[in-house]
């Protein structure tokens, strides 16, 4: 490739990237050097300090170890959803969208079906009906109810970006139709495409944990949402076990805070208007100010 | 040297007839302009030449043989005919450096070339259009190129495949007034070099009689009037063709209104 995609180096980029980055290299790492999260010890539940740096829970369970484990699992279910939400509604939207006729018809109808079956009951439902689930089948079943509103989104931008100049110019010059989608048309689409899966990440991992929260999450796997039902379960809140469920809350947060800075920074590059738009409308505040001095003076 | 005939040609776009029955023939050599007022159908029959639409009636005809729609003949076809799009800050890729605009073309309608060939023509296509230093400018991005450069850019992708046939669709209405003259001189110029039959898609009729032979008057999807630019210019017979030359700026008669 012989460009780039121009990426503002803003602050809200840098912050994101930095505080995903350490919660990312957290869930790598973490489970390397920490201790079995499910061993059990006979000190119960005792605040951090000693040997544990968060404590441990009801169980003598280290907390900082479940913490270590459940963000690997959080964050490969967000990797998963996200992977497949990309496969699934580029080729649903912009392969549809592109090929057009009776193609683009039977996609989208497909693709509003998807979008209309309400997702979060459903999970609800499979998950009653499936009573040991692993994490990828969680993840799977998120995909599949998550990825129909980002085909909606692509297909719109690439049925605006078939028809643009530069598309037909390439026709123009003879290049073939699926080089046409994938050296004009994809390229285009990347910072689009980067900003639903980021969505979609996010969007696996809030919707995990609330499953897991309901307890309908996977059965024997770490997640900062089976640590808060476990937390919960074990009345962490009104023993006043704060190490138990902040830090797996506090995690949870934070790293859907970083991916939607992140989020915000490629709507930017997509849509420039958005970065100029604070800008301006300070300006905006600044001349009606001066406007108001002068009004005042010319009253008095 | 390739002679492209449309022959009672039209588009219809649902119930709406964008153009009827149009007939035409564009020569080696010789500078066609197609003038009319902005929806008149102009940019349909550039499309319709292009084959990047299908007409609804009517044939396209090369050199006397209809047109192929697949195929090598087809291939040759989309050779033969090029086009240099209106608006240059939307017919380049803003992805996409200088030099692949151009590369594809190249390497697209000359397989046998090598990749410094390639590049070589690249250069050679800048350098001809007036884009210089040639390497600088292949390096750049669209973004990085002022109105002018894009569209020398764009008619440097349109002689890539070396055509014979040049569509330009109102190459200099997105321009700064002040650049305009220098981009359609460098079109005519190039006209002349390579013997091109032009067809030059405008609304404004002193350059259309300044850089033609013959002028088409489309109206409302049809031509109502044709002819040698002068003749058509000087001895308007339609109305809507009289219409256009009262409009169109003319010096010596205002001077002359001014001074009476
Ligand atoms: N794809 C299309 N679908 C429907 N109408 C179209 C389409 N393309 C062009 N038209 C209509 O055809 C008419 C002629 O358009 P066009 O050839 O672009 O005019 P010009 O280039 O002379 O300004 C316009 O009224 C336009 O709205
Ligand atoms: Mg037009």
């Amino acid at each position: 490739m012989s460009a780039r995609v121009p990426v503002p180096r803003t602050a809200k980029l840098r912050a994101g990237l930095v505080i995903g980055g350490f919660i990312v290299l957290f869930g790598l790492l973490g489970p390397l050097v920490v201790q079995d999260p499910s061993r059990v010890d006979d000190i119960g539940l005792t605040g951090p300090g000693g040997g544990h740096w968060l404590g441990t829970t009801q169980t003598g369970q280290d907390v900082l170890a479940q913490l270590a484990y459940a963000t690997r699992g959080s964050l490969t279910v967000g990797a998963v959803v996200g992977v497949l939400t990309l496969l699934l509604s580029a080729f649903f939207g912009i392969v549809g969208a592109y090929a057009g006729g009776w193609v683009d018809e039977a996609f989208s109808l497909f693709t509003n079906v998807m979008l209309v079956i309400p997702g979060l009951p459903l999970v609800i439902v499979i998950s009653s009906y499936v009573p040991d689930k692993s994490l990828l089948l969680v993840s799977l079943v998120l995909s599949l109810t998550g990825w129909a509103g980002s085909a909606r989104v692509l297909r719109g931008y690439t049925l605006s970006l078939r028809n643009r100049d530069y598309v037909l110019a390439s026709r123009v010059a003879g290049e073939r139709r699926w080089r046409i989608l994938g050296v004009e048309i994809l390229p285009n689409l990347i910072p689009l495409l980067a900003s639903q899966v980021v969505f979609a990440v996010i969007f696996a991992i809030l919707g995990e944990a609330g499953l897991s929260y309901l307890g309908l999450g996977a059965s024997g796997s770490f997640t900062w949402g089976t640590m808060l039902y476990y937390a919960q379960n074990g009345l962490a809140l009104r023993l006043g076990a704060w190490w138990w469920f902040i830090p797996p809350g506090l995690l949870l947060a934070l790293f859907g805070a970083a991916l939607s800075l992140v989020n915000f920074s490629i709507d930017e590059v997509i849509n420039p208007k958005l970065r100029d738009q604070t800008r301006a409308a300070r300006r905006g505040w600044r001349m009606s100010r001066a406007q108001l001095e002068k009004a005042k003076e010319a009253t008095l | 040297m390739t002679t492209v005939e449309a022959r009672g040609i039209g588009k219809r776009y649902r119930k709406f007839v964008a153009v009827d029955d149009v007939s035409f023939t564009l020569e080696p050599g010789r500078t066609t302009a197609l003038v009319g007022q902005s929806g008149s159908g102009k940019s349909t029959i550039a499309k319709l030449l292009l084959q990047l639409e299908r007409p609804t009636t009517g044939q396209i005809l090369v050199d006397g043989e209809p047109v192929a729609r697949r195929g090598a003949a087809a291939a040759r076809y989309r050779r033969t005919v090029q086009m240099v799009f209106q608006d240059p800050y939307a017919s380049l890729n803003p992805f996409h450096s200088v030099g692949h605009h151009l590369e594809r073309p190249v390497r697209l309608h000359h397989r046998d070339l090598t990749g410094p060939q390639v590049r070589e023509r690249v250069l050679h296509l800048l350098e001809r259009v007036r884009l210089t230093p040639a390497e600088e400018v292949a390096r750049r991005r669209p973004h990085e190129l002022s109105g002018g450069q894009r569209q020398r850019v764009a008619i440097a992708r349109a002689l890539a495949p070396e055509p014979g046939i040049l569509i330009a669709d109102e190459p200099v209405s997105m321009l700064d007034v002040s650049i305009r003259l220098g981009v359609l001189n460098l079109l005519a110029t190039l006209q002349r070099e390579e013997q091109l039959a032009v067809l030059y898609i405008t609304h404004d009729l002193a350059t259309a009689r300044h850089f033609s032979d013959d002028i088409l008057v489309m109206y409302q999807g049809r031509i109502v009037e044709r002819g040698p630019a002068d003749e058509v210019i000087l001895n308007p017979r339609h109305e809507y063709t009289k219409l256009l030359a009262e409009a169109a700026p003319n010096p010596e008669r205002r001077i002359k209104n001014l001074q009476a």
